[in-house]
């Protein structure tokens, strides 16, 4: 699977979560979005989060966007 | 080997429910029992066992017999003790010279038309009317019938046309007529026990027959379903398994748990030396109650099936053929592997599957395997695409992931709401319980895309049958939500009292949008407003309602979500906390449950504790010895990602097979390919191992001891009943594996449990909810439900009784967000996939067991309108597309499925259902989403490309090198 599809999936899934937390009141739904990732995404996937995010988050919705600050950057791999 | 006969007596007829008690005497004992009661049950209480034949205690009383006769004090004539109730005072004799009169000439016209070969009759020793003979001391028959059932030709050589030959199309028991006796007990097991109504009696007096429904049926074409009810009740070589035919009666017996699926049935399997002569449901079982399905009670012949696999194979390249070698050498290579792909990528670089059809104790081992010598968190289970929403939705709402209830519970439900679960093929005897109950007058929803056989079966119709469009599930359950808020349906006091009014405030106010309204959302859903309206009402007001639920709620993209919508709903009715309600999960496989229990998930340690506790990993890493990482590890379909990447490389796959079981095989395909060590621990060369390295024989529930834990939570035990054929149980492989690995490290095998009871202590040591549980625990309680500790030492039938495990139960808002999996002009249909009652899951076992007489092959269900418009006649090849990829298979024109709507099951490898399935996934835990596909059909000529390539690759894979 090339990088950019796999960019793809994981923007797609930080998408999925945003959905569902936006129907919850925002800082709520912000900080659960954050918690979520920090609690099941495994450290690989987080930091291709952050190499998108880093580049200034395209394709993210706004509340991923928001909640990338509370989202743990792992150290290493 | 332990022996376990424990004495099942028959008390003739089933046991009353009063707690009004009776006191009478029996022969000058005096007893005491509940009102309701017969007074051949009353005898048996004090071991006084009376005559009989037409009675058995699984059915009610049917009095035609008349052999089990008493006296009463007082009465007139000689009453049958099964039909007569207890009464306060009576006075009974069931023994003096006119009784034994009476039934030695009933027995001598029973006799008189039964063929005398009992030496050579396959009941022989196991035969009711054998016994009766004996016991009513029947010494000579003193008339010759004339008329018989059982001479193929009458005394003047002319055809009988009272015979009728054998049966014997079922394949796994017969039915002789010559030797019934019309007692009508399998007639009444098939209707009150299982509840399918395929046996009747046709005839009258002398004429009278057992029948298989019309003339023309045989066991096999009828509607019979093979459970064997009516095999239990028959008291004579009538109705009789075939093995016991072939072998002859086995001369002890060993409880045990059925391995197939989540209702977890007791069987006794009864032996002959090591052979498994038949499995038989266990009275004593608490999930099932003295029944069983054609699965576990026919189909273990898998475990000594050709196929199986008994010796450890290893190979360098997945293109090389298999070679056999010893355990020492097969465990010598992949330590070796395993420790290079550490040392070269990283500690991460390597996981492990566990498997819901092994034991706790086993899937414990895995994930300790991970956590321990791997030092990390890569560990999963396939109950990922299952119900991984389940623990998600309900963890959040009320907790714990826990169904509320225990299967006894359905007895005292009203109305049942019935969700993507089609229970009389995927939890067969948890739907003969739940059909006893529906005939009794409870009430039943069904919310499924498809027209399941539930929904209108003998003497059952659903109230409501709301046949939404696959992929709306959270449309629909917030309308009901809507309904129940706006009509004020809602249980205020409970809500109060057990939720967060103003959680619940926030939450009415989002259902009661109009948009999530009935008439809104029909459109969509394809429900009509009307109906949905009175279903909400009917669960809301009708009493108890409760909630069961399957994998055609968890397997969307919004699994997650419609798992909360489904708390919101019992917690908003107030229908959680007692019998009779609940939100229950039915789960899938065998140990779902236990497989979730213990830390099988990469983000949980044993108890679902996540592993960013530092106190639960404190726990676990003074027992173990090592550090825990606290970084939530890979779930499967991130391996895969990871392994097409080239960060992952090794994995231990125990009893799984994610080829087949997963979605968007080309996927797994590649991932798998992409790794350098694949190690399949199974009983057959699964599809998986057509990429593995390092097979490793796997033993099957009947060679090993450990426990498995039901949908209920219910801890039952696995016993060994015969060493295993591959010389190692598997939890004994996992800690070979272990230990090689170690040594390899240098740390040095330590790993020394030698028997599973001493995994299951540390479990207890470990995980709070097992705090009580222990084999001597088992031993003594039969099974227990979890939580089991100090507050709970007998376990816990139900929960939230008193308040929510998470304190007050949280609302949470749902909110529709349609699949991006979405029909269009290339692909205008949806596909939804489900599951048959005589094969289980990707089918490696039942295929390989005469199960194969129902299911030979996977079908596509289609409607009549779809396939006319595509030419497509019942029967034709058609192709299957989807954007993932196509596969054919035949056609099966029915309206059972909505126009626009297709089905298919995935039993079949030859199939390759999944090669269709996309990568969709459960925004919550990416359990995939296989209820949903948009697919074309067409018509075809064969198999398709993907087909025949996988078939050769197959064949090239699953070569075996030729010993030297
Ligand atoms: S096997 Fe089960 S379904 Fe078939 S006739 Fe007997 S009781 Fe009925
Ligand atoms: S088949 Fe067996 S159970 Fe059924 S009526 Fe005949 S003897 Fe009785
Ligand atoms: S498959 Fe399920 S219902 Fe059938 S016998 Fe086994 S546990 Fe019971
Ligand atoms: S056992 Fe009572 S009538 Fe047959």
């Amino acid at each position: 699977m090339s990088p950019e599809t796999m960019h793809a999936k994981l923007i797609y899934q930080a998408n999925q979560i945003a959905k569902f937390m936006e129907s919850k009141p925002h800082a709520e739904g912000v900080a659960l979005l954050a918690s979520h990732i920090n609690d099941f995404w495994e450290p690989r996937m987080r930091l291709k989060l952050f190499a998108v995010l880093d580049e200034g988050g395209a394709g993210l919705r706004p509340l991923v966007l928001e909640a990338a600050n509370k989202i743990k950057r792992p150290v290493s791999a | 080997m332990k022996d376990f006969i424990i004495p099942d007596r028959d008390y003739g007829t089933p046991a009353a429910k009063s707690k009004q008690m009776v006191t009478l005497t029996i022969d000058g004992f005096d007893v005491t029992v509940p009102e309701g009661t017969s007074i051949m049950r009353a005898a048996a209480e004090i071991g006084i066992s009376v005559p009989k034949l037409c009675a058995t205690d699984s059915v009610d009383a049917f009095g035609s017999c008349r052999l089990c006769l008493v006296e009463i004090e007082g009465r007139n004539g000689t009453p049958a003790s099964c039909t007569t109730p207890v009464a306060a005072g009576l006075k009974v004799t069931t023994q003096n010279t006119k009784l034994k009169q009476l039934r030695r000439g009933v027995m001598e016209l029973y006799i008189s038309d039964h063929p005398l070969d009992c030496l050579t009759c396959s009941a022989n020793g196991d035969c009711e009317l054998q016994d009766m003979a004996g016991a009513v001391g029947l010494r000579d028959v003193r008339y010759e019938a004339v008329q018989t059932h059982f001479r193929a030709k009458n005394t003047s050589g002319q055809v009988n046309p009272q015979y009728i030959p054998r049966d014997d199309s079922n394949p796994y028991f017969s039915y002789d007529p010559q030797k019934c006796i019309v007692c009508s007990r399998c007639v009444r097991a098939c209707e009150e026990v299982q509840g399918t109504f395929a046996l009747t009696i046709e005839g009258r007096g002398f004429d009278s027959r057992v029948s298989f429904g019309a003339k023309t049926d045989t066991a096999l074409t009828s509607d019979c379903v093979s459970c064997g009810a009516c095999v239990a009740a028959c008291p004579t070589a009538t109705l009789q398994e075939k093995s016991i035919i072939e072998i002859g009666t086995p001369e002890r017996s060993v409880i045990t748990t059925c391995a197939y699926c989540g209702v977890g049935c007791s069987f006794k399997a009864e032996m002959r030396g090591d052979e498994l002569v038949r499995m038989v449901p266990y009275k004593h079982g608490k999930a099932n109650r003295g029944h069983s399905c054609v699965k576990g009670r026919f189909a273990y012949g898998y475990a000594s099936h050709q196929d199986r696999i008994l010796n450890p194979m290893i190979r360098e390249n997945i293109s090389d053929p298999w070679r056999e070698v010893s355990w020492a050498e097969a465990m010598e290579f992949t330590a070796v592997r395993m420790k290079g792909i550490i040392d070269t990528h990283g500690r991460h670089s390597v996981g492990v599957i566990t498997s819901s059809r092994c034991t706790n104790e086993e899937a414990y081992l895995v994930q300790k395997l991970t956590r321990a010598v791997f030092m990390n968190n890569n560990t999963d289970t396939c109950a990922r695409v299952c119900h991984s929403p389940t623990g998600y939705g309900l963890g959040q709402t009320l907790g714990t992931s826990a169904g509320t209830q225990d299967f006894d519970s359905v007895e005292k439900t009203d109305v049942v709401i019935l969700i993507g679960a089609n229970p009389t093929d995927g939890h067969p005897v948890f739907a003969s319980r739940l059909k006893k109950r529906l005939r009794a007058g409870a009430k039943l929803i069904v919310i499924d895309p498809r027209r399941t056989d539930i929904v209108q079966s003998p003497h059952i119709k659903a109230s409501h049958h709301l046949a939404l469009t696959p992929g709306t599930n959270v449309a629909v359950v917030t309308a009901l939500a809507n309904v129940i808020v706006t009509e004020g349906l809602f249980d205020e006091a409970f809500i109060r009292e057990r939720c967060d009014w103003d959680e619940f405030q926030d939450y009415a106010e989002f259902a009661a949008r109009p948009e999530n309204s009935p008439e809104a959302t029909a459109l969509l859903t394809g429900v009509s407003a009307e109906e949905l309206r009175a279903a909400a009402r009917l669960y809301a007001k009708g009493g108890n309602g409760a909630i069961y639920y399957g994998l055609g709620v968890t397997e969307h993209s919004q699994g997650s979500t419609t798992v909360i919508g489904i708390a919101n709903l019992a917690m908003m009715t107030g229908n959680i906390g007692r019998a009779g309600v609940g939100v229950n999960p039915l789960r899938g496989q065998n140990n779902v449950q236990g497989s979730c229990d213990m830390g099988s998930f990469p983000h949980e340690l044993p108890g679902y504790r996540h592993v960013k506790g530092e106190g639960v990993r404190e726990i676990f890493q003074k027992v173990w010895g090592v550090q825990i990482d606290d970084e939530p590890g890979l779930r499967i379909p991130n391996m895969l990602d990871a392994a097409m990447e080239g960060t992952f490389k090794g994995l231990y796959c125990q009893g799984e097979d994610i080829l087949q079981s997963d979605p968007d095989t080309k996927h797994v395909a590649a991932g798998l390919a992409a790794m350098d060590c694949v190690i399949v621990h199974d009983l057959f060369l699964n599809e998986t191992a057509n990429y593995a390295h390092v097979f490793l024989p796997g033993s099957t529930f009947l060679e090993k001891d450990g426990t498995f834990t039901n949908a209920e939570r219910r801890i039952n035990r696995v016993r060994k009943v015969m060493a295993p054929r591959n010389g190692y149980a598997d939890w004994e492989i996992t800690q070979m594996l272990a230990n090689a690995i170690l040594k390899e490290s240098a740390i040095g095998a330590n790993w020394g449990y030698t028997h599973p009871s001493q995994i299951m202590d540390e479990i207890a040591m470990t995980t709070p909810s097992f705090a009580g549980v222990s084999y001597e625990r088992l031993e003594e309680l039969g099974s227990v439900q979890w939580p089991c500790n100090e507050k709970a030492p007998e376990g816990t039938p139900m929960m939230h009784v008193d308040g929510f495990v998470r304190g007050k139960g949280k609302f949470i808002n749902t909110e529709y967000v349609a699949t991006d999996e979405r029909t269009g002009p290339r692909f205008p249909l949806l596909l939804t996939t489900g599951r048959i009652l005589s094969q289980y899951n990707v089918g490696a076992q039942t295929r390989r067991t005469a199960n194969v007489a129902w299911h030979t092959e996977d079908l596509l269900e289609i409607h009549p309108h779809d396939a006319e418009v595509r030419g497509i006649k019942d029967g034709n090849y058609v192709r299957l597309a989807s954007r993932s990829g196509e596969t054919s298979l035949r056609a099966n024109v029915t309206d059972r499925v909505n126009p626009g709507v297709v089905y298919t099951t995935f039993h079949h490898p030859d199939t390759q259902a999944n090669v269709i399935t996309t990568d969709y996934s459960d925004w919550a835990t990416n359990c995939p989403e296989y209820k949903v596909t948009a697919v074309q059909v067409g018509l075809s000529n064969g198999p398709s490309e993907w087909q025949q390539d996988y078939a050769a690759q197959a064949a090239q894979s699953r070569r075996i090198a030729a010993a030297e």
